[in-house]
């Protein structure tokens, strides 16, 4: 891969978000965030559980709505753009019943084989494109989830730590294959993470919420491809750590999740 | 090693087997009458006997046809319940008490009432199995749609997909696995309730042919009936593992052993 920037003002969705406000009932998640994201920037969002970072990532997403405050593509609202947003979960969240490569072609029309194979080349997982999920490892399921995410190809990727449950290996070659793709595709990206050094070493600018504001925005201008270990990545990662841990930690607040299943419809 | 397969083969069969032959031994020595218990080989004669008269298969089809058509509509009014009332909170509101009423109303209790309505032809056979296979698939049904996880389904509108696909993608395999559960269950009742239906009122059928067989102190028919039942019972388990295996082979659990698998 060379290292010249791809066209990536087409691709990626610049991304604005002003004054945006989530409560839940008396509770407050996020207050007052401000955020703009040119096109194409990787951004990863770290702080502590239950800091609101999740609840962020929703409210992109479009599955929650914000009390106040406005999310915009470029000067549009974000939720005109939502077929362009994709978003992975913490869990690979695959259809059991369908077949990996019905998986990644979930929701498309026509003639789409081709490019779910292709989109299984990119991950790696071409050869498994007719067994059941059932048959693969966490790291693979993720991969799966990624090339489901990529086929629409997507002008803003949110991943809601979708690297947690892996192990340290399969994280890292994980790790690799985003960026790579990224870098080839340009949409942008939004990565949720608990893993400080996971953030600075693949993201060109950390953002840590503290207590549903922003308490710090951080620009990582290092050269890709990065060395990992390298001290300057160290070094950054201490400013972040310490940043976070200079803070009392408030005990965690159970996260707020998806609608219980008696409240979910399928006729709503 | 291939002697020591055959073995283990065989081991289950072993005890029915004794069973079997000590049961012929006493009655051929004489030591248990004929009128509490037929000889195996009385009733296998019986069973030659019916099926060379061609008698058996009319009976074997009439009650095969109750079963059947009551097993249809029973189950077709359950799983139609149960989308409606798993589907839509009003549904649920409107409709899921009343069924949980009826539920409890053991429905053999039903039966005087069933023949002042019916009679005694083959409209309250088939209403009464029809009415003991409802049940099980409403319930299995209702709880297999609420039971599916809704973070598939919250990926699932994620990704576009709403109403009908969403159902049909999402919601109805989700569901599955629950609702042939409810199938098993129901096929289980179908024939008890077939059985009984037809030893009460009928003048065809396998259990006619036990009823009349016990006027005509015939128990070797008796126990011929007795065997037919319980080999259509395990034929319709069959026929449901068969389901199983077909609708649910993405599920771990019911995945076929790969052939020299350890």
């Amino acid at each position: 891969m060379t290292a010249q920037q791809p066209p990536r003002l087409l691709r990626g969705i610049p991304l604005a978000v002003r004054k945006l406000r989530k409560a839940f009932g008396a509770r407050e998640v996020l207050r007052e965030i401000d955020l703009h994201i040119p096109a194409g920037q990787f951004v990863a969002v770290v702080g502590r559980s239950g800091c609101g970072k999740s609840t962020l990532l929703r409210l992109l997403a479009g599955l929650d709505s914000a009390s106040s405050g406005e999310l915009l593509a470029g000067s549009a609202p974000l939720s005109e753009a939502l077929e362009d947003t994709r978003l992975m979960f913490q869990e690979a969240r695959l259809l059991p019943w369908k077949k990996i490569i019905d998986n990644v072609g979930l929701g498309l029309k026509g003639n789409w084989r081709p490019q779910a194979l292709e989109a299984l080349e990119a991950v790696g997982l071409a050869e498994r494109a007719d067994e059941w999920p059932a048959a693969l490892s966490g790291g693979q399921k993720q991969r799966v989830a990624l090339a489901r995410a990529l086929i629409h190809q997507p002008r803003l990727l949110l991943l809601d730590e979708p690297l947690g449950a892996l192990d340290a290996l399969t994280r890292i070659e994980m790790q690799q294959l985003i960026e790579n793709l990224w870098r080839k595709h340009g949409f942008s990206v939004l990565l949720v993470t608990h893993d400080v050094s996971e953030a600075v070493a693949i993201a060109d600018r950390v953002i840590l919420i503290e207590d549903g504001e922003i308490g710090l925005d951080l620009h990582v201008e290092l050269p890709r491809p990065r060395v990992r270990g390298s001290h300057r990545l160290a070094a950054l990662e201490t400013e972040v750590l310490n940043r976070v841990l200079s803070l009392p930690g408030t005990p965690p607040e159970p996260e707020p999740v998806s609608p219980l299943p008696t409240q979910l419809r399928w006729a709503q | 090693m291939n002697s020591q397969r055959i073995l283990h083969r065989l081991a289950p069969w072993a005890l029915p087997i004794l069973l079997l032959a000590v049961w012929q031994l006493s009655v051929s020595a004489g030591w248990l009458s004929t009128r509490i218990l037929p000889a195996p080989s009385a009733v296998i004669a019986a069973g030659v006997h019916l099926v060379s008269s061609g008698e058996i298969w009319t009976h074997l089809a009439i009650s095969g046809w109750r079963a059947g058509l009551g097993f249809v509509i029973g189950g077709g009014i359950g799983l139609a319940l149960g989308f409606i009332t798993g589907l839509s909170t009003w549904g649920e509101r409107l409709l899921d008490s009343s069924v949980q009423m009826i539920r409890n109303v053991p429905h053999l209790a039903l039966i005087p009432l069933v023949i002042l309505w019916f009679g005694i032809d083959e409209t309250a056979k088939i209403f009464l199995v029809a009415l003991g296979t409802l049940f099980p698939i409403y319930l299995n049904t209702y709880h297999g749609i609420r039971n599916v996880d809704p973070a598939l389904v919250e990926m699932a509108r994620s990704y576009g997909l709403s109403g009908f696909s969403l159902f049909r993608q999402v919601i109805l395999p989700g569901a599955l696995p629950s609702i042939l559960v409810g199938v098993r269950f129901a096929l289980g009742f179908m024939w008890l309730t077939l059985i009984v239906a037809e030893t009460i009122s009928a003048s065809s059928g396998i259990g006619y042919l036990a009823m009349n067989a016990r006027e005509f102190l015939q128990t070797d028919v008796v126990v011929l009936a007795i065997v037919l039942y319980a080999v259509l019972g395990k034929l319709a388990d069959l026929a449901a593992r068969g389901l199983e295996r077909v609708w649910l082979r993405w599920h771990p659990a019911y995945q076929v052993q790969k052939g020299g698998a350890a």
